[in-house]
Formats: structure tokens, sequence, C-alpha cells
């Protein structure tokens, strides 16, 4: 079956069914294909198994630099899954296993000789929840600086603390409390934190795990904004369930469904001419 | 004749439970207005209109009782007793007491005196008779009164659910009543220390030795009671535990919240609460036999003078004893960090030790200081190890092989064997139990505190 008769017939069911509102489809908004057009990561038939359940099939995907990719799909489709593979951070798992090769600019991050603290001070994450240490403002982000040795002394410290509340636009509303607690702020400013957490660790991806739902629009603008501006320096991937914000946010849109990468390209395509039967269903929210 | 009782108001109380379930049940067949509540509700209610009347009734009897009969008795054999002191007709009616339940008696008693313990023994007998039947009547009585009010109307469930409130409240009650008249009786002896023995001599004095001549002759009995040296002693011992006791258990604790497979973890942890089950005593003879011989012979060959009853003897055993209490609640407080706080540090790249050091750690301190603090006033408060293992001298020293005592040691030779109960001798032992429940007592609350205003940090 050539691609133009399966989407001819994708359009026909829509069609036929008749109650799909194609203008719920979003309209892909950010600026296209501006990075540098090097892949900064790519999974190679990336296989997922929790103990027995195998959770990803064959993922195949080139991740651009300085691009964001979102990851869309329903619940359960492995989203997260895929996006902990990118820091190994499933090795926290103990039935996790993880096979096929993902590399990052060439190397493999599953070989043997991969220090993982250090693969994840170059591909920092952020969480779905607002994890904020139940230590100061200022500590929560000066933490990772800390232990990597990034930076030497107090003035050092300060300088990079500024530096990361204001790329994560947060230092105006924290500057005069830095000695308060990082759990004291409301949701949006705590998510904010984390991300401003992630970068002062330098790192050249941020994986990003619905940083969103739980947040209000307002917060959630923000948090978009933000991601528009960390795209001129770091790679991002992120996760989303809102068609909308994918299609606000990122280049490329990736979307999953039961463990398999179904479509996978410019934000644009698959928001106005997916490919696949599938994706046009999900995006026109006709399952998921 | 008791059985036969308790049998009857069981089957009056199940009685009460059909009869009203039956009532209601019998409501539900006629097709009259819709029960309030199920069926068993009404026997419920029943049951315990039944079973309470009678139960309050058979307490109070039981404790208005031996007065009643006593002063019946003492009406009768009043010629007898003109002229004898309070505490002498007190033996006189232990006498009769005795007799009547077929006891020995202090020498050979008068015939009137064998009269009153034949009459003594009618009354009881008739008096139980008579408590029987009237609880089994109030009961029957109760019973009668909650089934007539079985209708559709009635809310049996709500009334049923309010007699549990009151007799959980009741419980509780009991509880703290039982808790407060404890701390007054140690207040008030206590305080009949402090009248004979100043409160700063016994706070500050620095020498402790409650012998006190009971001849004028005697030598060597001064009764001296600056609590100072047996205090120091508790904290001595105390501390020594707490160095064995935190290290290891924080350290155990760690491990298994953090790095053991969830097997290890699910055969270590019960292991290691079992050192909570074994008895004091077994620590104290352990202490006693094993632990202090070896540390004087170690102590001997590096050439140290070590006491055979040791406070590092006793310490270290102590110390051993509440290890389980420290892992445990420790364990608990770590696992309940929140997973989010470990991955968000990983995710920042920071390895495992890294992670838990400054990350999990501090998140969990005030449950561990909590627990730490709960060890310690385990520790303050134990007596077995001690009396087995750390001696009697008061010996007022820092040195840990020295032999010293503690306040629980102390409490328990003064109280034991045959003992005047208004001696400051005697009495010092309540005082010391005062300081030792204000002690743990702030302790605990310290804990708690602790552990409370911190809990909500990482939610
Ligand atoms: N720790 C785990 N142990 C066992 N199974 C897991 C574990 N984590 C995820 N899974 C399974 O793997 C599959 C993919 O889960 P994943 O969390 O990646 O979904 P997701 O796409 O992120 O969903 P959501 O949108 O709800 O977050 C699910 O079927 C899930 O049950
Ligand atoms: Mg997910």
């Amino acid at each position: 079956m050539s691609e133009q008769a399966e989407t001819g017939e994708a359009n026909a069911t829509v069609q036929k069914m008749g109650k799909v509102d194609t203008s719920t489809v979003p309209t892909p908004t950010a600026p296209q294909a501006e990075g540098t057009g090097r892949v900064k990561m790519s999974g190679k038939d990336v296989c997922v198994h929790y103990g027995e359940k195998q959770a990803l099939f064959d993922v195949n995907i080139d991740i651009m630099e300085k691009e964001v990719t979102s990851l869309i799909g329903p619940s359960g489709c492995g989203k997260s899954t895929f996006l902990r593979c990118l820091n190994r951070m499933n090795d926290v798992v103990d039935i996790c296993r993880v096979s096929g090769a993902i590399e990052m600019e060439g190397d493999d991050i599953y070989a043997p000789d991969v220090d993982v603290v250090h693969l994840r001070a170059r591909v920092g994450m952020v969480f779905q929840k607002p994890n904020p240490f139940p230590k100061s403002i200022y500590e929560n982000i000066a933490y990772g600086p800390k232990i990597h040795g990034i930076v030497r002394g107090k003035a050092e410290t300060d300088e990079l603390v500024e530096s990361a509340l204001r790329k994560a636009g947060l230092w105006e509303e924290v500057k005069d409390r830095l000695a308060a607690p990082g759990t004291g702020l409301s949701g949006g400013q705590q998510q904010r934190l984390c991300i401003a957490r992630a970068i002062a660790v330098q790192p050249e991806v941020i994986l990003m795990d619905e940083p969103c739902s739980a947040l209000d629009p307002i917060a959630t603008a923000k948090i978009e904004d933000l991601i528009h501006e960390l795209r001129e320096n770091y790679t991002i991937v992120i996760v989303t369930h809102s068609m909308q914000q994918a299609a606000r946010v990122s280049q490329k849109t990736a979307f999953f469904h039961l463990g398999i990468l179904v479509e996978y390209g410019e934000t644009e395509t698959i928001f106005t001419n997916p490919r696949d039967e599938k994706t046009q269903g999900y995006i026109t929210g006709r399952f998921g | 004749m008791s059985v036969v009782f308790v049998i009857a108001l069981l089957g009056l109380i199940a009685a009460g439970y059909y009869l009203g379930q039956n009532r209601a049940l019998r409501y539900r067949a006629a097709d009259g207005p819709r029960l309030h509540s199920l069926p068993s509700y009404y026997g419920f209610y029943a049951a315990l209109w039944c079973a309470l009347p009678a139960a309050a009734l058979l307490l109070v009897w039981m404790a208005g009782e031996g007065m009643l009969i006593e002063s019946l008795i003492l009406a009768d054999i009043e010629s007898e007793l003109t002229g004898l002191s309070a505490n002498e007709v007190g033996l006189v009616m232990n006498d009769i007491r005795n007799l009547a339940s077929g006891g020995i008696t202090s020498g050979d008693p008068s015939p009137l005196i064998k009269a009153a313990a034949q009459r003594y023994a009618n009354l009881h007998h008739i008096s139980l008779m008579a408590m029987f039947v009237l609880s089994l009547a109030i009961g029957a009585g109760g019973l009668l009164l909650a089934y007539r009010r079985v209708n559709p109307t009635f809310r049996a469930r709500n009334r049923v659910e309010r007699i549990i409130m009151a007799l959980l409240m009741l419980s509780s009650t009991i509880a703290i009543l039982v808790t407060i008249g404890i701390v007054l009786s140690l207040l008030f002896e206590a305080l009949r220390f402090f009248a004979q023995v100043p409160f700063t001599e016994f706070i500050f004095g620095l020498k402790w030795s409650p012998q006190i001549a009971i001849r004028e002759d005697q030598v060597g009995s001064s009764g001296a009671f600056g609590a100072v040296p047996v205090f120091a002693g508790t904290l001595l011992i105390s501390f020594i535990a707490m160095c064995v006791a935190a290290p290891i258990g924080l350290f155990s604790a760690i491990y298994m919240s953090e790095y053991a497979s969830r097997r290890f973890r699910s055969v270590v942890k019960p292991v290691l609460e079992i050192l909570a089950g074994i008895p004091t005593v077994v620590y104290g003879f352990f202490a006693a036999l094993t632990v202090a011989p070896f540390l004087r012979e170690l102590g001997n060959s590096l050439g140290l003078d070590v006491a055979s009853e040791s406070a590092l003897a006793a310490g270290a055993v102590m110390g051993i004893m509440i290890i389980p209490f420290v892992s445990s609640l420790s364990d608990d407080v770590i696992t309940a960090v929140p997973n989010a706080m470990r991955e968000g540090s990983y995710g920042l790249g920071a390895t495992k030790s890294e992670t838990i050091r400054r990350v999990v750690l501090p998140a969990a301190l005030p449950g561990i200081v909590g627990a730490l603090l709960l060890a310690v006033s385990r520790a303050i408060g134990e007596t077995m190890i001690v009396v087995m293992a750390a001696g009697l001298s008061a010996n007022l020293t820092a040195n840990p092989f020295a032999a010293v005592t503690t306040v629980t040691v102390q409490i328990v030779t003064l109280l034991t064997g045959d003992q005047e109960f208004d001696s400051p001798k005697t009495l010092a032992a309540f005082a010391l139990g005062l300081v030792l429940f204000v002690a743990t007592l702030g302790l605990n609350i310290i804990a708690l505190r602790v552990v409370r205003k911190y809990r909500e940090q990482y939610d």
C-alpha cells in the first residue's frame, strides 16, 4: 500500500465518521527547523522490557541538536520510558532492561565504560511533578554545580545561581528570598526552579517529562516561553499530553502508540499532514 | 455458680440481639414504612442495652461490697474493739477476712472473731447472689426497654454508633486517668521526700549514700542524698549506649533502605527486629557474664584497669539492645523520603552516596533525630541490663572502665527487700523516679515535636 493511498484512506475514514471536527487539530506555531541540523542523540532499535513485559518495540529516532522534540501518545504508550532511556534513568528501576543502542554524538551511552553520573550531567531532566529538594532556593540551584565542581567559592556560586534563575525566568520573583525553602514556592515557580536547577549543571540536553501537567495555564505559558528561549542553547526533548503544547513549542514530534514509534517528523507535517491513520486519530482527539 | 451466671448473662445478651433483630425483621416483612437501619443494628442496640447496664452494676457492686460488709461486721463486734487504734482494727479485720476465706491468721482467734468470720463469709455469699440476680434483672430490664423502642423510624444505626464511640472514649479516658494517677502518686511521694531532704541537696549534692543508720551506734551510714553521681552514671551509660547504637543503627538503616535488594531486606529486617524482642534480662546476663569479663581481660592485657562491672560493658550491651529502635525507625523515615527527591538528584548527575548524604538524609533528618531521641529515652529508662552489669557504687566519674550506678538501679535497690515506706531512703526512690519520668517525658515530647515540625517539608 502506497503512502498516498494510506493517507487517502485515513481521510476517507475521517469523512465517513463525519463527527470529527478538524478545527480541533492545533496549528503548529513553533518556528520550524532552525536547529544546527546535526543529530544530537539517536535511538537505534531500542527495546525496553519491564520484567516480562515489553514497553518499547524497536524505536528508531534521531533527535536534532538545538531543537525541541516532543513525544506524544496515549497514556502508557512508553513516552516516559523512552525519555528515561536517554539519560539512563531506567537504571534505577531493577526490573528494567534496555536493548538496542542509544547514541549521543555517535557514542553509545549504554556502553560499559560510560560513566552514568557524567552522562546525567550532560543530559539533565525535569520531572512531571516539581520536585525541589527540601533545601533553600539557593541550595537547590547550587547543589548540582557543587557536586560536579563546576564552581569554586562563594562569588562564583552566587553568579551561577543568579544566571540559572535568570534563564529560568525566576530571578525577579525570588531574588529577595534565596534562603527560603524551595518547597515554599508555588507549583509553577517550583517547576521553573527545577528547570533552573537542571540548567545550572550546564547540560547539553534537557529532558522534560510532562513539565506542565501540574500547572495552570499562566504558569504553563511561562514555561513554554522558557522552552523557546532555552532552545537557543540546549537540545530539548519534552513529553506532553497537550497537542496544543506540542504544536506550540516543538520542531519535531514523535507519536508513540503501544510502545511503537508510529510516526516521527516535522511538527508541521505531523499536525497538518500525518501519514498514519493512528496519528491522525490521536491528534484529532478521536482516540487516546 | 459464677460460671452459671456468666453463661446466663451471655445468653441474655445473645437473646437481646436476636429479639431486637427479629422484631426489626418482622417490621420489614409487614410492608410498613421502610426500616431506618439494617435489622442487625436493632439487634446490637438491644444487646448493648442489655450488656452495659449489667456490666455497670457489676462494677459498682464489686467496688462497694467490701466496704459495706466490713462496716456491718465492725458494728457487730464493736464491744471487742473499744480502745484499739485504727491500725489494730485493721489487723483484726484482716484476720476475719483471712479466716473467712480459709486462710491462716495471726495467733489463735477468739470465738468472737470466729463468729464474725462466719458472718463475713455468709454476707459475702449473700451479696454475691444478690449481685448476680440484680445484674441479670437489670440486663433484662434494659433489654425490654430497648426492645420496645424498636420500630421502623427508630435510628438504631446512629444510636449504636454513638454507644460504640462512648465505649472507645471510655477506654482512652481510663488509659489517661491511670497515667495521671501514676504521675500523681509519684509526685506526692517525691514531695514527702523533699520535705525531709532539701530539693537543692538532692539535685546538686555530689554524694549518694542512701543507707541510714537504724541504731545510733551503727557506723558509716549517714544517709546522703546528692543525686548528681547517679544522674552522671545514667548519662555516661546512655552516652556509651548511643555511641554504639546511633552509628550501627543508622548505617544499617541506610544500607537496608537504599542499597539492599528487596529479598535481603525482607530477611534481615525481621532478624534485626528480633533483637528488640529479646527480654532485657537476657541482655543483662549477656552483659554481666560475657561482655564484662571480656572487656576486663582485654583491659588487663592492654594494661588498663577495668572494673568487673564497668559502665562500658553495660553501655555497650544496652547499645546493642536499642539498635533496632534506631534502625527500624530510621529505616521507615528514610524509605518515606519520596523517590522524586532521589530521581531529582540522580537527574542532576549525583552519585548514589551523594544523593543519600546531601538529599535523602537531610530530608529524613527530623525523623532520624526523633528516632535517636526515642532511643535515648529508652536507654535512660532501661533497668535490667544496668542492674546486672553496671554495679551499685555511686562513683562520680567519666571513666567508662569504672563501675557506676544509674537512676534505675538505685530505684531497684532502694525498693527491693523489706522496707519502711516512710523513711527518706525509700522515698528517695520516688524522687529519682520523678526526675527520670520528667527527663524521658521531656525527651519524648521534644522528639515528637521535632518529627512533627519537619514532617511536611517535602510533601
Ligand atoms: N517501573 C515500571 N515497572 C513495570 N512496568 C512499568 C514501569 N514503568 C512503566 N511501566 C510500563 O511500561 C509501559 C509504558 O509506561 P510509560 O510510563 O513509559 O508510559 P507513558 O507513555 O509515559 O504514559 P503516561 O502518559 O501515562 O505518563 C506501561 O505499560 C507501564 O505499565
Ligand atoms: Mg509518563
